[in-house]
């Protein structure tokens, strides 16, 4: 019998032949914790008494990092003073990391093949780049530490066909709320999403990790992107060490199949407080007080690329603040390079350096009470980026910036 | 072994999420009682106070989707709560739970703030009224993680 591209993997890295359903004790190419699930995970990891499996380990604080007041310095502290008193090579302090999937991605820890577990639900992102990667807990990160082994249930899994040329506008983000339309917030529970057809073939690197990103929005265990000449090129000069291209097997067994032409998706717009309610753009007319761009899920260099283009000679609306928060330090440096930081701020917009912040209502961009932003976020729950009452509404970092000039949610067109 | 559960319920809806069970602001603490003190507070601020110890929450659907934060299990463990019945639950809430020795249970049941129920794990039964709901047995593999107490008392008993 056939197998999926993520039974081959956990079949790989469990040593045994298994399908969709069983449960399998796994090796991990990498474990990775942040600053707000790390303190939890060393803590567990400290009670087993074991020694850490150094090499497997990567630990990036990015969430309240730079912290954002002296409990969130505490939990730095903790994360940082482990990773030094133990050796970790694979620390990146503020200033050489970012938002830990972008890390991850850009410092060559994911690569085909390979089986990644992260404290933080948005690890489905380096399926992007044919991982198998999956958010679990801090306990479990902390096992991990010290076993580098961790239990997983085998998914089944939903393959979605994208074909045709999409439509002017449409970018992976659309894609991305397109499909979660389709599967519902939970439609994908315990499962893989593996994305395949002309369109995904067409997008680019950066493209599907928004995709494989928000897969997690339709409570998928993981995702998976086949490896072509773009994952190669990605790669190139950043992957460490080897690494085994798999894809599934033409008689492989999928839960379900999704076929989507590319000419329904449009430019979209997830309306609160579901990134699975999602309206096409055209039928969208809010104003907003706060435009924001970054994050795990839009804020590469190519977003911020996308952003600048449109904010040139432009100014933002005074009723609006922007917010410009790239990925990572490596996105940062390249941004000012570009000279794309200095468009931003001819603009009137905000350009800060990197961090997870406003995006969990952290700090940074917390919306006050009634206050609606646009983001290029993730997710748009009640509360999720500041006081209950304030609203989120998700979007492509284009649809983002052109609101900021617009004053309301509205397309790069109307520019 | 658990073998019983009984206790008074609190009902909640679908599609809980980890914002609406401990919001963002709130995870710079890993303390039980810190946390538990602002479980769901956006739905209703007086949730948290009138959670007794050894309640049982009863929820619908995907209930815990969202973020991985563990802060939602020690949250909910924190207000002394005995276990979690769910029409389905988020995967890595169920993981968190799983690994932290609170006892799921996925099933549908038509009962109201303050009702009585128990549960028996030998039977796989739900009593409540004077109904019964079967559900689900857990794989061996799970329950023994359950019965050790969480994934940390596992791992140090048994080899992986």
């Amino acid at each position: 019998m056939g197998k999926t591209a993520v039974e081959k993997i956990f079949s790989n890295k469990s040593g045994i032949d298994a399908y969709a359903g069983d449960y399998v004790i796994s090796t991990l190419d990498y474990i990775m914790i942040n600053d707000i699930t790390g303190p939890i995970a060393i803590d567990a990891f400290n009670s087993i008494g074991k020694k850490p499996v150094k090499d497997k380990i990567v630990i990036i604080p990015d969430h309240f990092v730079p912290p954002k007041d002296i409990n969130s310095a505490i939990q730095y502290k903790k994360v940082k003073d482990f990773a030094l008193n133990n050796g970790i090579d694979n620390f990146f302090d503020l200033g050489q990391g970012g938002v830990c999937h972008q890390v991850m991605m850009e410092k060559g820890f994911a690569a085909p093949g390979r089986l990644i577990a992260g404290a933080d639900s948005h690890t489905n992102t380096y399926g992007a780049l044919s991982s198998i990667s999956v958010g679990i807990g801090s306990t479990e990160a902390g096992v991990i530490f010290a076993t580098g082994k961790m239990w997983f249930k085998v998914p089944e899994t939903i393959k979605i066909n994208i074909n045709g040329k999409l439509n002017k506008g449409v970018e992976g983000k659309d894609v991305a709320l397109h499909v979660l339309s389709k599967t519902g917030h939970d439609g994908a529970t315990y499962k893989c999403m593996e994305f395949s057809g002309s369109s995904i073939d067409d997008l680019e690197i950066n493209e599907r990790m928004t995709i494989a990103n928000m897969t997690t929005e339709a409570g998928a265990k993981c995702s998976f992107f086949n490896t072509d000449d773009r994952t190669i090129n990605y790669l190139k000069n950043r992957v460490r060490g080897d690494y085994n291209i798999v894809s599934s097997d033409d008689d492989a067994v999928y839960e379900s199949t999704i076929n989507i032409d590319a000419e329904e998706i449009e430019p979209s717009v997830a309306i609160p407080n579901s990134p699975a309610n999602v309206s096409p753009l055209s039928a969208v007319n809010v104003e907003i007080d706060q435009a924001y761009i970054g994050s795990c899920t839009n804020g590469r260099i190519e977003d911020i690329r996308k952003a600048a283009e449109i904010l040139k000679n432009h100014t933002v609306n005074r009723k609006v603040r922007l917010m410009v928060v790239p990925a990572s330090q490596e996105v940062y440096n390249q941004a000012l390079s570009e000279g794309l930081i200095d468009i931003i701020v001819q603009a009137g917009g905000y350009f800060s350096g990197t961090t997870c912040g406003a995006c969990l209502g952290g700090y940074m961009g917390v919306l006050g009470p009634n206050e609606v932003c646009i983001s290029s976020t993730n997710r748009n729950f009640i509360g999720r980026m500041g006081d209950k009452t304030s609203k989120v509404y998700l979007a492509n970092p284009k649809v983002v910036a052109a609101s900021a000039i617009l004053g309301r949610i509205g397309s790069p067109e109307e520019i | 072994m658990l073998s019983e559960i009984k206790g008074k319920v609190w009902v909640l809806g679908d599609d809980v999420d980890t914002d609406a069970i401990i919001p963002a602001k709130y995870l710079v603490t890993s303390d039980p009682e810190e946390l538990s003190k602002h479980f769901m507070e956006y739905n209703d601020p007086e949730l948290a106070k009138k959670i007794g110890k050894g309640d049982i929450i009863v929820a619908g659907k995907n209930f815990g989707s969202g973020s991985s934060r563990e802060h939602a299990v020690i949250t909910i463990k924190g207000l002394g709560v005995s276990c979690i019945i769910a029409e389905n639950f988020a995967r890595i809430f169920f993981r968190n739970a799983i690994n932290l020795g609170m006892p799921l249970i996925e099933a549908k049941i038509g009962v109201k703030n303050g009702d009585r129920i128990t549960i028996n794990f030998n039977e796989s039964k739900i009593y409540y009224m004077d109904k019964f709901q079967e559900f689900k047995k857990y794989p061996d593999f799970l329950k023994n993680i359950i019965n050790e107490g969480g994934l940390i008392n596992y791992v140090r008993d048994n080899q992986w």
